[in-house]
């Protein structure tokens, strides 16, 4: 067994949880927030829509199988889903210091370690999963045992969007292939090969790159951290490639800011979906699927003008889980279609805006 | 809504008697579906001969019928019920197998039964391993290269081709029957000619040895929704069936690419398959790339869905059941949050683990060596949120003995990298034994192929105890060690003897003394509860465990006295299996019925017991006394009811009283001067009541001293076993002499109770209720085979048929004498032995009997429910009911297991050996007889007969038996003796020699290698069994040869006679309720 530090999370309401420190030492505040998936990890740490987050897993034993190496370029990592770790600490109740896999490079703490994120075990992570369920999520910060205790941080009043999303335009795929203008709010790898991987011309663009003087087929959406209202500039470029008539599809921020463009609101849910099990149902169909989820944030389906319809709905609370246009080429979803992590059976999504195209 | 309104009325097949491979799981599933039609307002009718089931209870099914799930019973069922649709999912691979059977002849559709759920064109896609592959080839996705032999020549050419080693599967059979692994061909031709007498096809396919082995539980809807309910995990590499593996859930070493990979195939196959309902997928898994192979699809509940039902707390069988009527996944709700969707997939915050129970130790001759063929006889899941947590507790849960992975007896194992790499039921302590050595993670792991990951846990628990050690009191231990430790998993006993151990004289103390340091530093479980979500969203149910793995309680606890905690009966073993999940669910009902808050604890995956239905409070774990103290002190009850769950919770009875629990009904000191035997005996002396003269002697000389004057037989019972069985009936000297030696200890220590044998006497059961030591209502029934065949196999009719009227009233007023001296209130059963109208007492339980559910179903008297509103202080009535009214007999008849059990001598003795029972009803002995001994296996010859009948006693006992068969125009084949005295007797017989002439023909093994017979009648000679017998070798080579086999002279009389006398179509067809 491992000599570790206790190390305490203390919630903006005082709740305290100890635990001990199993990653890097150092303070670290940030939103709480709570993940009910029971694999993937590396791709949640390495989620943009993570950013300034506290990630819980409620699944008790983490690490079991390591963490797969650094591979593929910070374009376009192999295994993870941007270039580093976006979360601002982890917290399970159980870490695995021994680890077993054929493609893990090292242990989940040595990768901690090296991206100087903190990692709490030992901690009730069910009792503290009901506590964010009944009051919402919340602001709290980790104090190792020893160091010096942090200021609580907001992210949700800074533009998370403008941090994670690139700074410079990459372009991915086949040259000859059809071009998509893919808007990085924060963007999962898995997006990008998803599109690729369908033979499509990825023209990758920062959040607020005017994209409209570009040449394309398509336009899409990434996915991204905190508060849609902080995308202005991209909503006003969305509204104006949605004159063109040209396929646009979204994902999550997407979803949100697509929203935003056709005239609807979007709203802070109480403590968010992040689940890879969250059921949602094509509207006016029998057609359910189990989705991957990320998200604080959601489209108020009441809000939406005429012309524009839910797509999607959550089978388990009502919420927006994806809207369309009733005429035109533009719709979204809320949940992951690129899953990683997660369930794959909405990978069609992609296939349907490809087609479009 | 999209239910198929057409339907009204179903039929649903049950799995009859529980055997290996085929067990309680299946009373669970069938007990979900009959809730989920009745529900919808269908009237149900259920067939299952298992009369001890919970689903064959009042109120599950609207019509229940007791007799054989064979298809001419079932076609006559049809054909008097004419239902609307018929379920085949529900009952295991008997109930599927039936019905492929009458969907092929045209049965189903003459009557137009419809099939609900899954097709059956696609359950035979998936049963047919020749079509699975070519159905799974269609869409890309490998399965294991395999092709189909039906004779050994064609198998020996395509393992040449694949190369050794390679496995064989028999198609048709489930739990792996007639599968094994084979290095060279000659082990290949004997494994072939085995399987291919229970199936018309093997399969040989390329052996994957040291792959993993994960499963996933899918679901689909008619609209083709698909979801996977959950995926599991062998601890055990592939080549381990997965019935003998440990099973832990969710996956532990798969990442999320291999996660989602596996379960997106698995979606693709029951898309193509055409699944409607549930089906598992099994694959064997690279542990060095994501390649893999599916092993294969059971399109039915199985015990994994039952398992993975608890596990999550998803109701597969009953979601099933809906998609059935034509519902779609969204038209359901989860059933435990009552508000969000049944589409989805459950999101656990605990870690599962599956343990299986052996009991090989009951078979003579059996091997231990576990592989691809399912021995196990039930199996225990416990829950924690650390996985060493989970597996300790299940450890514990197998009640084999063991306290945990550490703390347990030393086993001697002398060759540890041997036992290592041929694992028998005893690898857990093995792999103790190598971690302790010093052997290394990586060295054990290649020996094992056991995933490293998990071999890492358990190492972290070995180190936990090393450090225990270094301390000597509790006082010293630091308390975050002794957390750790708590968290880890160690119950209290492994925390004493690690830090005390050999100061630790006496057990209860040192465990009282660790539970009173724990509370002193506040070390303490918390109750969390299960609820498909991981608090996500909140649970309307109270599906529970304890953890020391957190710091808050999930529950809010009233302290209001108004719980009722009922003690379940832990694992299925054999001499304790379905029966007693009966009493308890009965017990529950009745506490819920009375106003109190009912509350369960039990772990057994395969039970109804542990349906977070069945009562308020279900706690998913452990029987222990320091569990069930830690739960007593959560609830704080009115009291707890220990006698309708076996000898587990019994057994707790002293140590519970000396807590000051309240006990329900018979009080601890009560029970504790029936369960002592030197206290009970002295009782019976007292009260003038006879028993079987019994000793308990410390020496050899003694044990001769007494055996000189009571005389052989005697029974044997040794307090400590080397090996084989626990209980043996010695002749005489040389028998005794070799079974102390090789079997058992005998000292100061180790006592052994030796008890004169009694030859020739009938064997009697008393069940019954008491109130205040007053017998309110009871059930004398009586077995059909002589003394000697333990209670547990005996054949029982009740009521009794030939039994004097003065025994009767003997038993009744003796019985009295009982309840009234041990002031028993609640339920209990004495067993006698009666010659001529003497009266033995052999035995006395002051808790509910194997027979509970059997009498009172036949009787209809429900006596749990009677015991339990006296154990909860009502004054009830004496029902006016007597067996004297009955119009009918009941016939209970005993499943047994051989054909799994390799090796093992399929013969009857003093320790029980059958693994389940069926109760079947008929106006007359011979058909009751008929249908009870059809439902277990039995079939009525159509060629010939073999006797083979020891002792002259036998002989004369199987005459008319003979004399019948003969006149039948049966064929008998005889060995030499017991064809010279049927000869001398007038019938006519064939000499066959016995296994020993290996020169002379016809010799009995070939008769059966030919199948000229269709009935082996074996008696052996006495109760003592020599592996090395000609009698073994026929005995067992019926076995495997899958002829069925009788080894009991009044038994067999019984079915000769019925079968003899009463055609199977002049068996009336008769419900429960008609009787």
């Amino acid at each position: 067994m491992q000599q570790t530090r206790r190390a305490t999370l203390v919630l903006e309401d005082g709740t305290r949880y100890e635990g001990y420190s199993f990653g890097f030492e150092a303070p670290a505040s940030g939103e709480v927030v709570f993940n009910t998936a029971m694999t993937g990890y590396p791709e949640s740490l390495t989620d943009p829509s993570y950013e300034g987050q506290i990630l819980v897993t409620t699944f008790p034993l983490l690490g079991n199988y390591g963490v797969p190496p650094e591979g593929g370029s910070p374009d376009l990592s192999e295994h993870f889903e941007s270039s580093h770790i976006h979360c601002r600490a982890i917290i399970a109740q159980d870490y695995a210091w021994d680890h077993s896999h054929w493609l893990a490079g090292r242990s989940l703490a040595q990768w901690l370690k090296e991206q100087k994120i903190p990692g709490l075990y030992g901690i009730d992570t069910r009792a503290l999963t009901k506590h964010l369920r009944d009051s919402g999520s919340m602001l709290g910060k980790i104090i190792i045992d020893g160091m010096e205790e942090p200021e609580l941080y907001d992210p949700n009043a800074e533009n998370l969007i403008a941090m994670t999303s690139c700074k410079e335009v990459h372009e991915y795929g086949p040259e000859d292939g059809k071009r998509v203008v893919l808007v990085d709010c924060g963007i999962k790898h898995n997006i990008i090969r998803c599109l690729a991987r369908r033979g499509v011309r990825v023209i990758r663009v920062p959040w607020d790159y005017d994209f409209n003087h570009l040449d394309f087929d398509g336009l899409f959406i990434s996915n991204g951290p905190g508060n849609p209202d902080f995308a202005g500039v991209t909503v006003e470029n969305i509204r104006k490639a949605m004159t063109k008539g040209k396929p646009i599809c979204g994902i999550c921020m997407g979803n949100q800011l697509l929203a935003k463009a056709a005239g609807a609101s979007t709203y802070k849910l109480k403590y968010g979906h992040r689940s890879h099990n969250q059921p949602v149902r094509r509207a006016g169909t029998n057609q359910c699927f189990i989705t991957s989820q990320n998200h604080g944030f959601a489209v108020d389906d009441s809000t939406l003008p005429a012309d524009w319809e839910p797509l999607f709905t959550n089978m388990n609370d009502g919420t927006n889980e994806g809207i369309r246009h009733k005429t035109l080429p533009f719709f979204s979803a809320q949940f992951h279609p690129e899953a990683s992590s997660g369930p794959r059976d909405t990978e069609f999504f992609f296939d349907e805006f490809v087609n479009m195209l | 809504m999209n239910k198929d309104a057409s339907i009204k009325k179903v039929l649903l097949l049950g799995s009859g008697a529980l055997k290996i491979g085929e067990a309680g799981e299946f009373d669970y599933s069938g007990a979900q579906a009959l809730k989920a039609m009745k529900e919808e307002g269908i009237t149900t009718v259920l067939i299952n001969p298992n009369i001890a089931t919970v689903q064959t209870s009042e109120g599950f099914a609207d019509k229940i019928y007791f007799l054989p799930v064979t298809p001419d019973f079932v076609t006559r069922v049809i054909d008097r019920e004419r239902p609307d649709g018929i379920l085949l999912a529900f009952g295991g691979q008997t109930a599927l197998n039936c019905g492929v059977e009458l969907y092929r002849s045209g049965v189903l559709e003459r009557y137009g039964v419809k099939v609900l759920g899954t097709p059956v064109r696609a359950i035979i896609d998936t049963e047919d391993r020749e079509l699975f592959v070519e159905k799974l080839d269609q869409i890309d996705i490998k399965t294991i290269r395999s092709s189909a032999a039906s004779d050994i020549e064609s198998a020996l050419a395509i393992a040449d081709d694949l190369g050794y080693p390679v496995i064989v599967r028999a198609a048709y059979a489930l739990g792996g029957l007639g599968s094994g692994f084979c290095d060279n061909a000659e082990e290949l031709a004997a494994l072939v000619e085995k399987a291919l007498a229970f199936s018309p096809q093997v399969l040989i396919e390329k052996s994957l040895k040291g792959w993993k082995e994960v499963e996933y539980e899918v679901v689909r809807d008619r609209f083709d929704n698909c979801i996977t309910v959950c995926n599991m995990e062998n601890f055990d590499p592939l080549g381990i069936h997965t019935g003998e593996s440990i099973v832990v859930a969710p996956s532990q070493t798969l990442s999320n690419d291999d996660y989602h990979y596996l379960r997106s195939l698995a979606i693709k196959i029951i898309r193509h398959i055409g699944i409607v309902g549930e089906c598992n997928v099994q694959y064997a898994y690279d542990p060095s790339s994501m390649d893999y192979r599916v092993i294969e699809v059971n399109a039915r509940l199985s015990r994994s869905s039952a398992l993975a039902s608890k596990a999550t707390g998803y109701p597969l069988a009953f979601v099933a059941a809906k998609l059935g009527l034509g519902y779609g996944l969204f038209d359901l709700k989860n059933s435990v949050t009552q508000s969000t969707s049944a589409f989805f997939e459950p999101a656990l915050d605990y870690v599962v683990c599956k343990l299986p129970r052996w009991d090989l130790g009951k078979f003579h001759g059996v091997d231990r060596q576990i592989g691809s063929s399912m021995k196990s006889v039930g199996e225990v899941m416990a829950i924690g949120r650390t996985f060493e947590e989970a597996f300790q507790k299940g450890l514990r849960m197998i009640g084999q003995g063991m306290h945990g992975f550490v703390g347990n007896k030393d086993v001697k194992i002398d060759d540890i990298r041997g036992a290592l790499a041929a694992p028998t039921d005893k690898r857990v302590f093995v792999l103790s034994a190598a971690m302790r050595s010093g052997m290394s993670v990586d060295e054990i792991h290649e020996l094992t192929k056991i995933d490293r990951w998990f071999l890492y846990k358990l190492r972290n628990i070995i180190n936990t105890a090393a450090e225990l050690e270094t301390y000597d009191s509790l006082e010293a231990v630091d308390p975050e060690l002794l957390r750790r430790a708590k968290q880890q998993g160690f119950s209290d006993f492994q925390v004493a003897r690690s830090v005390l151990k050999d100061k630790m004289t006496d057990t209860e103390t040192a465990n009282l003394l660790v539970r009173a340091r724990r509370k002193e530093l506040g070390i303490m479980p918390v109750v969390k509860q299960i609820d498909t979500l991981a608090a996500e969203y909140p649970a309307m149910t109270n599906y529970l465990y304890l953890t020391y793995n957190g710091t808050e309680n999930d529950v809010d606890y009233l302290h209001d006295h108004r719980s009722v905690i009922v003690l379940g009966s832990g694992a299925y073993r054999i001499g304790s299996s379905v029966e007693f999940d009966w009493c308890s669910v009965n017990a529950l009902m009745t506490v819920k019925k009375e106003g109190w808050r009912s509350v369960m604890i039990n772990y057994n995956p395969e039970t109804v017991s542990t349906d977070y239905d069945a009562c308020d409070r279900l706690y998913f774990d452990e029987l222990t006394f320091e569990r069930v103290m830690d739960i007593i002190e959560l609830e704080q009850p009115h009291g707890v009811i220990l006698s309708v769950g076996g000898q587990i919770p019994n057994n707790l009875a002293t140590r519970l009283d000396a807590q000051h629990v309240n006990i329900l009904g018979t009080s601890a000191a009560s029970i504790d001067n029936a369960e002592d035997r030197h206290k009970f005996s002295a009782m019976l002396d007292r009260l003038g009541i006879d028993q079987p003269r019994w000793r308990e002697l410390t020496s050899l000389d003694d044990i001769h001293q007494f055996v000189a004057e009571v005389g052989y037989p005697v029974l044997v019972r040794p307090s400590y076993v080397l090996s084989g069985a626990a209980m043996n009936v010695c002749s005489n000297n040389e028998e005794l002499v070799r079974f102390l030696q090789l079997a058992a200890n005998v000292s100061k220590q180790h006592p052994v109770v030796v008890t004169e044998f009694i030859q020739d006497a009938k064997e009697i059961e008393m069940d019954a209720v008491a109130d205040h030591g007053e017998i309110m209502a009871y059930a004398i029934s009586e077995h059909i085979e002589y003394a000697g065949v333990h209670s547990g196999d005996a054949t029982i009719q009740f009521p009794p048929q030939k039994l004097y009227v003065e025994t009767m009233r003997r038993i009744k007023k003796v019985s009295a004498k009982i309840a009234k001296a041990l002031n028993i209130s609640g339920p209990f059963n004495i067993q006698y032995l009666a010659k001529e109208n003497d009266i033995k007492v052999i035995e006395c339980n002051l808790r509910a009997s194997r027979s509970f559910p059997f009498v009172s179903k036949v009787l209809k008297i429900n006596f749990i429910d009677l015991a339990t509103r006296i154990m909860l202080g009502q004054k009830v009535e004496k029902p006016a009911k007597s067996a004297f009214d009955l119009d009918y007999v009941g016939i209970k008849a005993s499943q047994f297991s051989f054909s799994r059990l390799q090796g093992a001598d399929p013969v009857l003795g003093v320790d029980m050996s059958s693994t389940g029972e069926v109760g079947c009803l008929g106006e007359m002995t011979s058909e009751a007889v008929l249908k009870s001994l059809l439902s277990v296996g039995q079939r009525i010859p159509q060629k010939g007969v073999l006797l083979s009948s020891g002792s002259v006693k036998h002989k004369l006992a199987m005459l008319d038996a003979a004399k019948m068969l003969d006149a039948r125009g049966y064929r008998i084949y005889a060995t030499e003796g017991t064809r010279r005295f049927l000869e001398e007797n007038g019938v006519r017989a064939t000499l066959v020699y016995k296994p020993s002439d290996t020169d002379m023909h016809p010799q009995a093994l070939e008769v059966l290698h030919n199948h000229d017979v269709d009935l082996v009648v074996n008696i052996p000679r006495d109760l003592s069994s020599d592996e090395i017998t000609n009698g073994y070798k026929i005995r067992r080579a019926a076995i495997d040869l899958n002829i069925p086999l009788l080894t009991n002279a009044r038994l067999a009389s019984a079915f000769i006679g019925a079968f003899t006398t009463l055609s199977p179509d002049s068996i009336e067809i008769k419900a429960w309720d008609e009787y």
